[in-house]
């Protein structure tokens, strides 16, 4: 069975991101970007299923302008076996990007549709949920293990109490929370072999999906900054502190 | 027309964040109604009809909704939606899971984890790890919203006399089933609806060295939190995360212990009333949020100040 993974091209997240001053976005300009951290991992998981011989393939997608390319170079470095560039410049929103994710596992005919979590530049945790409701499949979302039994899937999910397994039939939708593995880094050698790998370029009317948002962001706004605090020399100040000042105990 | 908010609970008493997002539905209109799906769930019915501002309780009892699974849950959102203007839900993983879901079988773009609302159709919602607060106008006719449960109070309880309802179960997509939870067992309060909140990070060192943490925490009846790091090294469960990917939460006094202060982390806590940090690092991070900043080592400073708090 062929496994497609979604990466997506974000900010670094070491980077201290700045709103810009008239309020319409993020400061780009010289940032780092990386693969999102969750795709990372949800990558990570489809490349050991190939290497234990379950999946045959892996597909990497990731979406948005030609620079994505990138990203989806380090997902062939780390794995991947070809790569899918669904190329645009509109400001693409989970609701399309979904879409068009369900399109192209319907047409790569994939068995296990693999998406982060959540975009750690968004923070929408949406994605994956509306590709499943979409393609109609069963979903695993949150996941901090998963197995593959014969034609189902036993997965582990971090819920707010604790944590959920499930029985999953194939195909399915699932996404990788933070524990669910430890990625790789890419190695020089295989950085080398990507740049040989397959990577077909489509645009959102290939897929016959409108990208255009529904949302519209109307602006962005730094968020209140905290007053300074001040230092306290020991335990007794402290106590004294959070009882008379801030009236907290 | 009303707003309809999806209950989160358990089979047996609601989840608190549901009260939150009642608080929420009433900001964008006077007629609220709640769904309550679930398989014997006649004492959640109840606790819902009694919430103030709530006019109706619709109930939806049937065994296809016991574990509450979106593949189940989103067709009946679905089929209800029609008879709202807003259908929301608290961000706890329950309410993430499954809205999304019940958007695309809707073709409407949810918009997720707000923290306020500014008309019908705008609302504010935190984004880049909180750094950043998005203004978003939805252009569509029906909204489906999770709400974050610490950027509005908890409704009111005892007052309400709803009406109940209940509604036909709906097609449900097969191919999920549910196994087996582990959920945490504890005494103390619950994280997200804490007063005081003890969090520790990996400056606590140990899963054994994290009794420390409890011990303040009993001390000061609060809950007990903890930083990625902490999960990872297995000194606590996962459920005990506070930050981006974890739990958000807003107490009148959070204690972070051997916790940094990493973006993802301040994500989850920087809205607290009164923030302390103890960090035998002095330039740590975490002491740019903290209100009162203590540099020492924990092992030292948490005994002192227990017996401070027994004095
Ligand atoms: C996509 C993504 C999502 C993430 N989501 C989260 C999240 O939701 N929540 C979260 O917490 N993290 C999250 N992280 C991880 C985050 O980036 C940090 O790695 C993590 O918060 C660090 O935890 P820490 O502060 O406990 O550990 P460290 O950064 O290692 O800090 C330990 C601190 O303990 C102090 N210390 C050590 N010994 C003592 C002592 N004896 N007494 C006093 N102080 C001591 C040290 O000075 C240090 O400041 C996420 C990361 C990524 C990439
Ligand atoms: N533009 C994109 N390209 C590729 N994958 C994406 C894109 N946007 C979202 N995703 C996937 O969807 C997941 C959840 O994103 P979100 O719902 O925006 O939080 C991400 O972790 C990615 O796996």
């Amino acid at each position: 069975m062929k496994a497609m993974v979604a990466v997506k091209r974000v900010i670094d997240y070491n980077v201290k991101i700045r709103v810009r001053s008239d309020g319409s976005g993020v400061e780009t300009a010289g940032v780092k970007m990386s693969m999102n951290p969750f795709d990372e991992i949800a990558l990570e998981e489809a490349v050991r299923l190939k290497e234990a011989g379950t999946v045959s393939e892996v597909i990497a997608v990731s979406m948005g302008a030609s620079a994505c390319q990138e990203t989806l170079r380090t997902a062939l470095a780390v794995g991947a076996d070809r790569a899918i560039l669904v190329e645009t410049d509109a400001d693409l929103q989970p609701l399309a990007v979904s879409r068009m994710l369900s399109v192209l596992a319907k047409r790569e005919e994939v068995s296990l549709l693999f998406l982060g979590k959540q975009a750690i530049d968004d923070d929408a945790n949406q994605t994956g949920q509306m590709a499943a409701g979409f393609l109609g499949w069963p979903q695993g979302t949150f996941l901090s293990s998963l197995k593959v039994d014969g034609t189902h899937l036993v997965v582990e999910r971090e819920v707010d109490g604790g944590l959920e397994s499930l029985r999953l039939a194939i195909p399915a939708v699932l996404t990788a929370d933070l524990r669910l593995n430890e990625p790789r880094y890419a190695s020089l050698p295989n950085i080398m072999k990507a740049k040989k790998k397959p990577l077909e370029t489509v645009t959102p009317a290939d897929l016959g999906v409108d990208p255009a948002p529904r949302l519209k962001v109307l602006s962005l706004a730094e968020p209140p900054a905290r007053a300074g605090g001040i230092r306290v020399p020991d335990v007794a100040t402290l106590v004294a502190k959070l009882h008379s000042e801030a009236k907290v105990i | 027309m009303a707003q309809l908010v999806l209950a989160d609970h358990d089979g047996v008493t609601l989840r608190p964040a549901t009260l939150n997002t009642v608080t929420a539905a009433l900001a964008l209109g006077p007629e609220v109604h709640i769904l309550v799906a679930g398989s014997g769930v006649g004492s959640v019915a109840r606790e819902a009809a009694a919430i103030n501002g709530v006019s109706k309780v619709l109930t939806c009892d049937d065994e296809r909704y016991r574990h509450l699974l979106p593949e189940a849950l989103a067709p009946l959102i679905a089929s209800v939606a029609g008879r709202y203007t807003h259908v929301l839900a608290p961000a706890t993983t329950f309410g993430k899971n499954v809205m999304p879901r019940a958007a695309a079988l809707l073709d409407v773009a949810p918009i997720s984890e707000i923290s306020a609302v500014v008309d019908a159709s705008t609302f504010v919602r935190p984004v880049y790890a909180g750094n950043a607060l998005a203004t978003v106008q939805s252009a569509d006719a029906l909204k489906l919203i999770t709400v974050r449960g610490t950027a509005f109070d908890a409704a009111g309880t005892g007052a309400g006399s709803a009406s109940l309802e209940s509604v036909p179960a709906a097609d449900a997509t097969e191919g999920a089933s549910w196994l087996s939870e582990q959920m945490t067992q504890s005494a103390r309060p619950e994280l997200t609806a804490a007063k005081i909140i003890v969090s520790g990070g990996r400056g606590v060192g140990s899963r054994e060295n994290f009794a420390l943490i409890e011990a303040l925490a009993d001390a000061l009846n609060a809950a007990v939190g903890a930083s990625r790091a902490a999960v990872d090294a297995g000194f606590v469960p996962n459920d005990y995360q506070v930050g981006q990917t974890g739990k958000i939460v807003a107490p009148s006094l959070y204690i972070a212990c051997g916790i940094s202060g990493a973006i993802q982390h301040l994500a989850g806590m920087k809205d607290s009333g009164v923030i302390v940090a103890i960090n035998k690092d002095e330039e740590a991070p975490i002491f740019q949020v903290a209100d009162y900043g203590l540099v020492a080592d924990l092992n030292k400073a948490i005994p002192e100040l227990i017996d401070a708090l027994k004095r």
